[in-house]
């Protein structure tokens, strides 16, 4: 049975169906082709988190045998694993992509458990050994990227004063905040991060008002940890200030701010997960990586950007992709003057402690709480 | 789900005499379930003429809303599961709207209903499951109810209008439950995404037996089935009723309308808490941002689809719990934004409104005196 042409006849049909109680033949032919389902939390063009996604997503459609089906806006409760059921029901996916952080537990463990022979790949590396195994966990270390931002907003800077609008105060928020004041210490020592929390993760107006009030401020550079920067990065061209993206490249919104940013590069992984998938091998049940294993990148320098920052972005970036660079590199001190990291130790990109991080590194204004 | 609700009463006389008993106006019943069934067909033929504008086949649109949503048993399974929060939710409008008042914030009230019943887990972790179950229905339920009766005693005592009041309650309960979650009672291992520590799987409230249903859904039959007699076969309900007519006349006549405003504030307001309860009980296993799904809003167009009565706010939640269902596989088959299913929303909501004008002005619904 084929879904692609619906007659008059089969809707008839389906109706029939319907007033004797019965239920369709819904196992459909599918066995020649993989069927990919990938699931958003909001729409797949935020110019954000989903939007990244489903940019991994377009770049399966183009290879032969896959078949993908999407669907947007699923909430973080039941409708997800009716959404994932409906996906391997409905449509014969075997291979599945909750995008959304909020969808691990308890609903993909649940569904993972119900469905042993299907595969599903969650972003936010989550996965534990006590975890069903056919479940994955990957997750990129974009701080990385956010590094090399930060050298760029440091350099580019006239006022010294950088602006960050963050949705939560949670580890890894925290870690892309320090990551970013890091870098632009390394281009202007005396630079300062204000940063402000919004509270959620979509919150357009208050990122709004985030955005004028760090602009009022007197930044002159904004950056953002949200689901999906395009307001931000509007608000903020429309000030004078420039900006660095997140998540994808916004450029195309403020192409006479956009200095650079960080942007997942999920349109390498997801064809490496599915090449996996197909040819019978085992996807890592955790999968993690950074500029090197190019699960993220930093998007292309905007006009504006000088030579000076350039060149040492180039650095550092190409340390960071050879491995040999280390972004939480003691010492270091916190914004209240306490020592977070001391002299000498060298918190790597996998090292734990990270995970935890709840600290604001000197430089920043603002408050975890 | 469309014109087949409808349908078409020839009595005999027998019969009309029998009916007549029951209910005088039997032609009337049926005028409120034919015209707001024809205000859905003509929904979806306006929806389908915008699919069509945007080259989609509408006949395809149809299959696949009606496979989606009741075209299998797991269709069904999804829209049932959808549906259950919407008719604990819807309540809470439905209730107050019976004394007149417009409650639009069961949102807050399921929030607090989860956190009441989610803290009532925490404290008693050596209980006996079933203690820690119906425990955690009676604390949503008190939780939730407070929380709406809040709104009553200040339109009642202080004169604030309700509808304003109860939707800023929902911003401050999301306030309260962001502030306890993210704070006092986070877990602490729950570092990117905070959440209360789980409620234990022991306490976890399974699902009805051979279905992927959660019980849920019978406690929304239960209290809808519950709240109809409420309203329509006690004095209670009759005195809440009078007080939404005329308020004056029912204070003229001795009623305690302080006391009504109250009593119904806290029921509506029990029945979001108990939606909040079973949320955390029967899906989430804790309290977290994810609670604040929608359900409290989505329950308000159900409650004006249903036109406030407790019983028709049960087969409306499970049209739009379809609806919800089959957003999926339009998204997925027809590659539709998930926006295009809230147009359907929105043109169903305005078509129902806008069809109020015309009850009364069939004569065919017109019962003879006999």
């Amino acid at each position: 049975m084929k879904f692609g042409n619906i007659s008059r006849r089969r809707l008839l049909q389906g109706t029939a169906a319907l007033a004797s109680g019965a239920s369709l033949p819904l196992k459909s032919a599918f066995a020649a082709t993989t069927t990919v389902g990938f699931i958003y939390v909001g729409s797949r063009d935020d110019y954000g988190y989903n939007q990244a996604h489903a940019q991994g997503a377009a770049a399966l459609k183009k290879m032969p045998g896959i078949k993908v089906v999407e669907e947007e806006k699923v909430p973080e409760t039941e409708a997800v694993e009716k959404t994932m059921e409906s996906m391997i029901n409905l449509d014969g996916a075997t291979l599945l992509f909750p995008t959304s952080f909020g969808y691990f537990s308890p609903h993909v463990l649940k569904m993972a458990v119900k469905y042993p022979k299907i595969r599903f790949e969650h972003c936010g590396g989550l996965w534990t050994p006590k975890d069903p195994t056919n479940v994955g966990s990957y997750f990129g270390y974009i701080d990385e990227a956010v590094h090399i931002s930060g050298i760029v907003a440091g350099h580019q800077t006239k006022s010294g004063k950088l602006g960050f609008v963050a949705a939560k105060p949670i580890p890894q928020v925290l870690r892309n905040v320090n990551a970013f004041m890091l870098g632009a210490k390394l281009a202007n020592p005396k630079a300062t991060l204000q940063v402000i929390f919004t509270g959620d993760w979509s919150m357009p107006v208050k990122e709004a008002e985030a955005t004028n009030s760090l602009v009022d401020q007197g930044a002159d550079v904004i950056t953002c940890h949200v689901d999906g920067p395009k307001t931000v990065v509007e608000n903020a061209a429309r000030r004078g200030a420039m900006v660095c993206g997140y998540h994808v490249n916004q450029a195309v919104l403020a192409p006479k701010a956009y200095l650079t940013g960080a942007e997942w590069n999920w349109e390498v992984l997801y064809p490496r997960f599915v090449n996996m998938f197909t040819s019978g091998q085992t996807i890592p049940n955790f999968y993690r990586g950074g500029l090197k294993e190019e699960l993220v990148k930093v998007s292309p320098y905007g006009p504006m950007v000088g030579d000076a920052a350039r060149k040492q972005a180039d650095d550092i970036k190409a340390q960071l992709t050879a491995g040999t660079y280390v972004i939480f590199k003691g010492p270091i001190a916190d914004n209240k003057g306490n020592t977070v990291i001391a002299a000498g130790v060298s918190q790597g990109q996998k090292d734990p402690e990270l995970e935890k991080m709840n600290y604001l590194v000197n430089g920043v204004i603002g408050a975890t709480s | 789900m469309k014109a087949d609700v409808g349908p078409p009463l020839a009595p005999t006389a027998a019969k009309l005499s029998l009916r007549a008993a029951w209910r005088p106006n039997i032609g009337g019943t049926a005028e409120y379930v034919v015209i707001p069934a024809l205000a859905i067909v003509v929904s979806l033929a306006l929806f389908g003429i915008f699919v069509a504008l945007f080259g989609k086949n509408p006949l395809d649109l149809y299959y696949y809303m009606y496979l989606g949503a009741f075209g299998t048993w797991f269709s069904w399974q999804n829209t049932l599961t959808r549906a259950a929060p919407l008719i604990l939710t819807a309540l809470c409008t439905a209730l107050p709207a019976q004394l007149g008042m417009v409650i639009i914030g069961g949102e807050g009230a399921l929030l607090m209903g989860a956190l009441t019943a989610t803290s009532l887990a925490l404290v008693m972790p050596a209980a006996p499951p079933l203690v820690v179950q119906i425990g955690m229905a009676c604390a949503g339920m008190i939780g939730g109810g407070l929380w709406i009766m809040l709104a009553g005693a200040l339109r009642q005592y202080r004169g604030v209008n309700e509808t304003i009041s109860s939707l800023l309650l929902v911003y401050i309960a999301l306030a309260i439950l962001n502030f306890l979650v993210e704070g006092p009672m986070r877990d602490p291992t729950s570092l990117n995404k905070p959440s209360t520590r789980s409620i234990g799987a022991a306490n976890m409230i399974g699902n009805i037996p051979g279905t992927e249903v959660h019980w849920g859904l019978v406690f929304g039959l239960i209290a809808a089935v519950l709240s109809y007699i409420l309203i329509y076969h006690t004095v209670f309900g009759f005195a809440a009723r009078v007080a939404g007519g005329n308020i004056r006349a029912a204070k003229v006549v001795g009623l305690s309308v302080g006391k009504l405003v109250l009593i119904t504030c806290f029921l509506a307001g029990a029945a979001a808490g108990l939606a909040g309860m079973m949320e955390v009980a029967a899906v989430q296993g804790a309290a977290n941002a994810n609670l604040a799904a929608g359900y409290g809003f989505t329950g308000i167009l159900v409650a004006f689809l249903a036109r406030q009565n407790p019983l028709a706010v049960i087969p409306v939640a499970v049209l739009l719990g379809g609806i919800g269902a089959s957003d999926g596989l339009l998204q997925r088959r027809l590659d539709m934004p998930d926006a295009s299913v809230l147009v359907l929303q929105g043109v169903i909501f305005l078509i129902v409104l806008a069809s109020d004008s015309l009850y009364g002005r069939f004569s065919i619904f017109k019962r003879k005196t006999s």
